[in-house]
């Protein structure tokens, strides 16, 4: 059965990027499967643990529980675009290795967005608003403090600039 | 890709979704911030052959605060709604609740009208427009009208609105009393999940403490939320001790039908209903009378 296609055009981490999609290829299978972004994790894929969360327009959302071609005239952030142009590593993410916050790393870039994020809003966040911030990502290491950890000390070396 | 095939359409004003489910309304289904529908889709609950996409209509998307009551459209994402300090101020009772609904992700894309639409019975905004009497301007290719809560919600997932209809936006009650205090709370296995049992109170009192208007209602414990006019207003004119408001909340609690399932028995959800009612009527009670 052929399906109808749609334009979806979009800016991928400062990238025009465009394609022909069937409405229901989610974000999240559209970034991995023909972007190559495969930063960007699939977990749970109803929208419960927040391993694929990406920024749409800043602000963090789950890439599982949108169709790719609503994204259309939007600007996605994915994991690969939180790096430093020379793509060296950016504070936070540094800071995710210094405290042991990757642990087995399924669930860290979904962390790094939802934590990134948070930290663009909030330079100087509590240990309250941190865990709020990361509460629809589930780490099922559940090193959920070194985490927690990797965030203050990013906050900190971030502000200390 | 998980969901059934489906003809997807970008709607860019509410005349075009109208005329949209005018042709395929029985076949369609609106998709707003997508948080419910499109899981729902993924396991195949529903397969809808047509999805209308309101996101990009931007008429859809405004908080107006107004006299009686603020007006939210329908597509005004949950975020929004949440970091507005004038509508906190007017309706503290829907920012209370936002807290409880999802999580930040889901609360960046869901919307107002799309959680109330959905009509789950454990859901946080539909209990609030229960407990409130909010109203739901709906509109078809006709034209539009007023819903209550009391009629939009008419069992678990299902709504009065027809196939033909768009939910545009919200209509909020705001009460005038100066001293009016509000609390919401509930029971979830984590927060951010769906709630076992919740629970939302709104009370205004007069300077001597005494009750001038209750409302109060329970979420999870039916087939749709549920809010309880007559035992509420059997607490104006009392000062809502404790003794009274533990009555109002178990003669509440018996009235509740609520389920079982694997997280909670019926009998248990009873008993939060009735725990918790008081809890947040308490709570509101000294929101109310703190106000200076």
């Amino acid at each position: 059965m052929s399906e109808t296609l749609h334009t979806v055009s979009v800016e991928v981490n400062g990238k025009p990027r465009s394609a022909q999609v069937p409405a229901r290829l989610s974000l999240v299978d559209w970034l991995r499967e023909d972007l190559w972004l495969t930063g960007t994790h699939i977990g749970c894929e109803h929208g419960i643990c927040g391993a694929c969360s990406v920024m749409l327009d800043g602000e963090p959302v789950r890439s599982c529980l949108m169709y790719a071609v609503q994204a259309h005239g939007h600007r996605i952030t994915t994991v690969e675009g939180l790096a430093k142009p020379d793509g060296s590593l950016s504070v936070l993410q540094d800071s995710f290795c210094e405290t042991h916050g990757l642990q087995c790393g399924y669930c860290t870039p979904g962390m790094l967005i939802a934590s990134q994020a948070l930290l663009n809003s909030n330079p100087n966040p509590t240990e309250e608003q941190i865990r709020d911030a990361i509460g629809g990502n589930l780490c099922r290491c559940t090193g959920y403090q070194q985490i927690v950890e990797a965030v203050q000390l990013a906050a900190e070396r971030m502000r200390a600039r | 890709m998980k969901p059934a095939p489906f003809e997807y359409s970008r709607a860019t004003s509410t005349v075009e979704a109208c005329e949209l489910l005018r042709r395929h309304g029985d076949e369609a289904k609106i998709l707003a911030g997508g948080q419910s529908l499109v899981p729902m889709m993924a396991m195949r609950l529903v397969r809808p052959a047509w999805l209308i996409d309101i996101n990009e209509i931007s008429a859809l998307k405004f908080v107006n605060i107004e006299k009686d009551a603020v007006r939210v459209g329908a597509c005004t994402r949950q975020c929004t709604v949440e970091r507005d300090q004038a509508l906190a101020v007017r309706v503290p009772l829907l920012a209370q609740a936002l807290a409880w609904v999802g999580h930040v992700q889901t609360r960046n894309r869901g919307t107002i009208g799309g959680s109330l639409a959905h009509a789950d019975p454990c859901a946080e905004l539909p209990l609030v427009a229960q407990v409130l009497g909010a109203r739901m301007l709906l509109r078809s290719a006709k034209g539009t009208r007023l819903v209550e809560a009391e009629k939009f919600f008419s069992g678990p997932m299902a709504t009065s609105a027809r196939s033909d209809e768009c939910l545009e936006e919200i209509q909020w009650p705001a009460w005038s009393w100066r001293h009016t205090g509000s609390a919401f709370t509930e029971i979830s296995v984590r927060h951010g999940d769906f709630a076992m049992v919740a629970a939302a109170a709104q009370i205004a009192v007069d300077g001597d403490g005494r009750c001038v208007r209750a409302a109060f209602g329970m979420g999870g414990a039916g087939g749709t939320p549920l809010a309880f006019p007559k035992i509420a207003a059997r607490l104006v004119g009392t000062r809502l001790d404790d003794e009274v408001v533990k009555d109002a909340a178990h003669a509440a609690a018996a009235e509740t039908e609520p389920g079982s399932d694997l997280h909670a028995s019926a009998e248990y959800r009873r008993h939060l209903a009735g725990v918790l009612a008081a809890r947040v009527l308490r709570e509101a009670r000294e929101r109310a009378r703190s106000v200076r």
